[in-house]
């Protein structure tokens, strides 16, 4: 009887949020992984406005009309913070790999500096800029 | 491969409504899973109600109660009730963690139970635990030696013995792979923070003489290298025990002895 519709057993849930509670550890994680891909589009618009700059003034007005408006700023402030967290992150990623660190206090901890310490420098980096 | 979303044959429906039990005025709502692999339904959510007066303190303790008196067909595995055997790991309250050792006062509001996440369920809370189990025997958990067998025993000084400490506990109840999402989505070729915990207490016993060997089966960019130390498994574990050090310790020995 053991092995009755082994075939067919379903998949128990797991979905952080849904199923499973979202915690610092996870969700300073992952917020690492979305930083890094969301820097890796701002890059792109960053590249895109040079090859505009490089092709003619109309296509680079277009470009920087967009990057220039209310969107544009927002989008801007957004992805100076993604990259700040993505350092900060990164930088918990160093220490941990010597070997330090690796405890949950001291992490969650430093997940929370990564939150606010974003949050400072995309102000300081808007300021000075 | 990173997943969001249930398998169509596994996406949970509301189930059975059990009756309150008849004079009670501190009664509480558990909210089970449920699947059965004889009616082929999909998997469901019963809900039960409990008089808490007559009931034992920790989340097993509900769970006997309701098998006992309402619904005997609720399947789980339990054995020692004091959390050394590590059977009775599922979801609840949206952490793994051992029923036995749960205390209900330490959830707010209706006590929700999931079978551990990500594995296939063989019946309501009981995952198929056969693929955790043979990466476990896959980092080989026994002690391996290569010079001749004292004529007593494999000694070893305080200091050295001291280095298992916070490993040997481990009982081997997967609450921290499976919640791991690195594991949810890698689990086929990614050893999770248990098997790896397991690995580590072995590569650093001074008694093992296959530490290189051990080190070598881990050099692999998915047995090893899919931990991104999320720390969900140290975050979890219901014994206190540190599987995302254990993991770290490894990777570093693997630069150290590369460099």
């Amino acid at each position: 009887m053991a092995d009755v519709n082994r075939g067919n057993r379903p998949l128990s849930p797991f979905m952080l949020g849904q199923y499973y509670r979202p915690q610092m550890t996870s969700i300073s994680s992952i917020m690492v992984r979305i930083t890094g891909i969301a820097s890796l589009g701002t890059a792109v618009l960053l590249v895109l406005w040079l090859l505009a700059a490089a092709t003619s003034d109309g296509a680079f007005n277009v470009i920087d009309g967009i990057l220039g408006s209310f969107i544009g700023d927002i989008l801007m402030l957004l992805a100076t913070w993604a990259i700040w967290y993505h350092v900060l992150g990164r930088l918990r990623h160093v220490i941990w790999d010597f070997g330090y660190a690796v405890e949950l206090d001291i992490s969650e901890k430093m997940g929370a500096i990564m939150f606010i310490g974003a949050t400072v420098m995309a102000i300081l980096t808007v300021i000075i800029v | 491969m990173v997943q969001f979303s249930l398998p169509k044959n596994s996406r949970i429906t509301t189930g059975k409504t059990w009756p309150k039990p008849d004079g009670a005025t501190n009664v509480r709502k558990f909210q089970i899973y449920r699947w059965s692999p004889e009616d082929g339904a999909n998997p469901r959510v019963d809900t039960y109600f409990l008089d808490m007066d007559k009931c034992g303190p920790m989340v097993l303790d509900a769970l006997i109660k309701i098998k006992n008196e309402i619904d005997p067909t609720l399947t789980f595995r339990r054995s020692c009730r004091e959390g050394i055997c590590g059977s009775c790991a599922m979801n609840i309250d949206g952490i793994n963690t051992l029923a036995c050792i749960y205390g209900l006062d330490e959830i707010t509001g209706d006590v929700k139970i999931y079978p551990l996440p990500h594995m296939p369920v063989v019946k309501d809370l009981i995952p198929d635990l056969t693929h955790f189990y043979a990466q476990h025997a896959s980092i080989m958990p026994w002690l391996e030696t290569k010079t001749n067998r004292p004529a007593k025993e494999w000694r070893q000084s305080i200091e050295d013995r001291k280095k298992l400490d916070g490993l040997y506990e481990c009982v081997m109840c997967a609450s921290c792979s499976t919640a791991c999402p690195s594991y949810w989505w890698n689990g086929d070729r990614y050893l999770g923070p248990a098997a790896l915990l397991h690995a580590y207490r072995w590569i650093i016993d001074s008694r093992d003489e296959a530490t290189g060997e051990r080190l070598d089966q881990l050099e692999d960019p998915f047995k090893l290298y899919r931990c991104h130390t999320i720390m969900n498994c140290t975050k979890t574990c219901p014994k206190g025990l540190n599987p995302a050090n254990a993991i770290a310790q490894i990777k570093k020995m693997m630069v150290e002895r590369a460099v």
